[in-house]
Formats: structure tokens, sequence, C-alpha cells
């Protein structure tokens, strides 16, 4: 393996880091032990400047599916390069509304009108603090 | 303007920088940057702040006023009234503010209040009488100026089934179109009976969310940009007829391949360039063919600006002034403003 290959590695296991502990919504648990997230669910295209992230909402009619994937953008924006273009998605096949949710993860400016909503907010936060328990 | 024989390029003339958030939108005032009036710009952000940049006499732009403390939420999109005594700024407030300018003073004369949450666009008609907002509520409204800095709202139109994007009044009529995360620009008129305003035509060619709409100068053709990768010219097929009535518009070309994210702007300028921003950081040039006209018109690329931001490009703007300048806006918290020149050799 390549000098940047390992380091490409690195960079994808320490964004699991970052969010494995994040705590579902619904849930007492992380969304790593609801196996929501796994090693394999960041990959990283250096070339492009890409990070796709995918994740499996506990349930196929998973109402939290957009909250999941927002604490995930915020959790991980201040550890991303700037350049990297970030995509959320749920693994194809493991929600109901699949297409919906991918597009609503992904039009910034629904995120960014989502994370000035207090309420909002305040669920998020709580599922990126509460892990610290 | 001849763009067949010449290579043309974006050059960078400034970066401005002072908001403290990623920059939603740019607006030239009218009629400056010309006949030795001072090129003066607004843009807005999600610092939830306006700033208003003026050139001076040595073509270098500075900060001239931040209009902060109105807004408490991200302010999306800003626009000039025609006259350019007043600018209106949408918020994810809820709230659209107007704010008379009086020499280098920007004072909130109005604030209106009617969409259940966040504004997303807001539009001025040629005339200046009329103001059209947009938000994620769905809906369209119409508000009426009327002395005084009184808004009068005459209609609320219903019929996108997700939020809308963008508002935008035609330049040479009172026809308003919306564009929206459903997928599809709708097309408004006034019934000139019953003084209601209603949806004469659905664009449906896009297969996501169609972020902007922009008009030629003489109000005919219309561009816009969707998430989709696409750009797509549109024709009003009456008044390229010569019939003056709400004919339908069409759908004549479509451009892709240029942008691999999505593309959130477009813009026309008054000699008939098209410039595009994107997800990409990059902006690409489109001009006219003049050859093969039997299909309708058709479009080439005149120039693509790699780089020209270092993060996603939210907006882009022509100036209607005797230089060729554009305004951009990015996530990365800067406006650049560009020069379109001819390269020599």
């Amino acid at each position: 393996m390549s000098k940047k290959a390992v380091d490409l590695l690195k960079f994808g296991i320490m964004l699991i880091h970052f969010v494995r502990d994040i705590r579902d919504p619904e849930h007492p648990y992380s969304l790593e032990q609801l196996s929501v997230l796994s090693e394999e669910s960041i990959t990283v295209d250096e070339k492009l400047g890409r990070i796709l992230i995918t994740f499996t909402p506990t349930i196929q009619h998973c109402s939290m599916a957009t909250v999941i994937g927002l604490c995930l953008r915020e959790k991980l924006k201040n550890h991303f390069p700037p350049h990297f273009k970030v995509d959320i998605k749920v693994a194809p096949g493991s929600h109901a509304d699949e297409e919906s949710v991918n597009k609503q993860l992904n039009d910034k400016e629904r995120v960014a009108a989502a994370m000035e909503n207090p309420n909002l907010r305040q669920l998020v936060d709580e599922c990126l603090y509460s892990s610290e328990l | 303007m001849n763009f067949d024989d010449d290579d043309f390029e974006l050059r960078e003339i400034q970066r401005l920088e002072g908001h403290t958030d990623r920059v939603w939108s740019v607006a030239w005032k009218p009629d400056t940057g010309i006949n030795g009036v001072p090129a003066v710009l607004a843009s807005c952000s999600g610092d939830k702040t306006v700033r208003i940049w003026e050139q001076n006499s040595i073509g270098s732009f500075q900060c001239q006023a931040v209009l902060e403390e109105t807004h408490t939420r991200t302010v999306r999109s800003c626009a000039w009234s025609p006259s350019g005594k007043y600018l209106a700024t949408a918020s994810f407030d809820a709230t659209t503010a107007i704010w008379e300018n009086v020499g280098v003073d920007f004072e909130c004369v109005s604030s209106l209040e009617g969409h259940d949450n966040e504004v997303k666009s807001v539009s001025w008609n040629a005339s200046g009488t009329l103001l059209a907002t947009s938000g994620r509520d769905k809906s369209v409204w119409i508000w009426e100026a009327l002395p005084g800095n009184e808004f009068d709202c005459v209609s609320v139109l219903q019929g996108h089934t997700q939020d809308v994007k963008m508002v935008q009044w035609n330049p040479s009529m009172d026809t308003l179109f919306s564009c929206s995360y459903d997928n599809t620009i709708k097309v408004w008129v006034e019934d000139s009976d019953s003084e209601d305003w209603h949806c004469i035509q659905t664009l449906g060619e896009s297969t996501s969310t169609v972020w902007s709409v922009a008009f030629n100068a003489s109000g005919d053709k219309m561009v816009s940009c969707s998430d989709d990768l696409t750009v797509k010219i549109w024709i009003d097929v009456g008044r390229m007829q010569g019939l003056h009535k709400n004919a339908p518009w069409k759908h004549v070309c479509t451009l892709s391949g240029y942008h691999d994210r999505t593309i959130f702007s477009v813009h026309w300028s008054r000699e008939g360039i098209i410039a595009s921003g994107a997800a990409d950081d990059a902006i690409c040039l489109f001009v006219e063919n003049n050859d093969n006209e039997v299909d309708g018109p058709t479009f080439k690329l005149l120039s693509k600006k790699e780089k020209a931001h270092e993060m996603d490009v939210n907006s882009v703007q022509w100036n209607t002034g005797d230089k060729r300048l554009l305004a951009s806006a990015s996530d990365d918290g800067t406006v650049k403003i560009w020069e379109l020149v001819r390269l020599s050799g």
C-alpha cells in the first residue's frame, strides 16, 4: 500500500472514531452498537476529493434517518478537509423512502435551515453529546 | 459581440472578505458600474448579515455598510428594486426585510411577515410595483408596494408540492417564475378580469431540484439549473412567433457534462453570456451558437473557471455596466469579482 493509501485509510478510521459513539435518537445505544455504522460506512476518493458516508437505519421506516444523517454531518464537519465534498446516504435498500431521505440529506440549504431550527438542533446535540455519559 | 473567434477567460479582480459564514447570494445595484457611477454590490450570508460593497475611484471594492441586527437567521437572498432605492432581503427567520438606501445609510423600513417558516427568495418586478417571495412552506407570495413603505399581500400561490427555491419575474412582462425542490418550474400570471394569479404552465423536464432561473435581456429566453447537473434553455414560443400572449414556454436545449455537482445559480448577461455556478467550485460560461438555428438555439461552452472558489459556488451575477464584471458567492465565505477578458494572441 502506498503512503497516501495508508493515510487515507487512517483518515477513514479516524472519521469512524468520531461518529461511532453518536447516540441513536430513539435508543440508548450508539450508532455503532446498533450497526447503523461500521468501518465500511465511509469511503474516501482522494483523487476526486469526495467522501461518501452510507449508514443503515435500524428499520425500513426509521423516522429518524434524517436526524442521524444531520448528526453525522454536524459531527464530522470540522474534521473534513475543507476542499472535500461530502455525500451522506442511507445504504441501498435500507430505507423505505431511500430516495427522499437521500435528497433531503444532501440539500445543503435544507440542512442549513434544519441546523438553525432550535428543536432539531437540540435533538442533534443530544445525540452528539450524550455519548459522553 | 462575436464570441466565435477568440478565447475568453474570467480573471479574478478581487476577493471580498468579511462574512463569517457561507455567502448565499449576491446582487448588483441597478445602473451602477456605468457612466462613472461606481459599481455597488450586496451580498448576504449564513452569518445573518448583508454587506454592501462599493467600488472606489481606483477600481477596488470596499465594504461600505453591514446590515445586521435585523434578521435572526441566515439571509438567503437579496434583491434591489429597479430604482436602486430599496434592497429586499429574504431570511430563514420567516421574514423579508425592506431596506431604504439613503446615501451610505440603509434603514430597515418594513418587514414582510406571512410565510410559515424559511423565506428563500425575493424578486422585484421590472417596474418595482410588485415583490414576490417564496419559501419552505411551498408557497409563493405576491406583495404590492404601496406609498409609505407599505406592502400588501395580493396573492398567495399554492401549487408546488415542495419548498420553492427561487422566484424570478420576467424582465419584460409581469409573469412570475418559480422553481422548486419538486423538480418543476411554474409560470404564474394575473387574470386581467379577476385580478387573481394562477399557474398557466408547469415545466417538468428536470429530474431533481431546480435551484435557479434567469432571463435574457429581452425576456423571451430563460435558463434554469438543477441538482440533476444540467443547465436548460427555454424559449417563449408565443413571443418568438411575434404573438404577445401567454403561449407556452418550450424547452429547446440542455447543457450537460459541464458541472459534476449540483448547479446552484445561473445568470444571463445583457450581451448574452450565461454564467453558471456549482457545488464543484467551478464557474462556466456559455454563449449561443450562431449557426444551426433550424431546430432552435444551441449553446456552447465559452470558458470554464475550475476552482473559482475553494468551496461551492452559490451565486453568480453579471453587472450590467461598462465592463464585463461578474460577482460570485461561495461557501468559503468570500465574494469574488471577476472580469471577462479576451485572451491576447
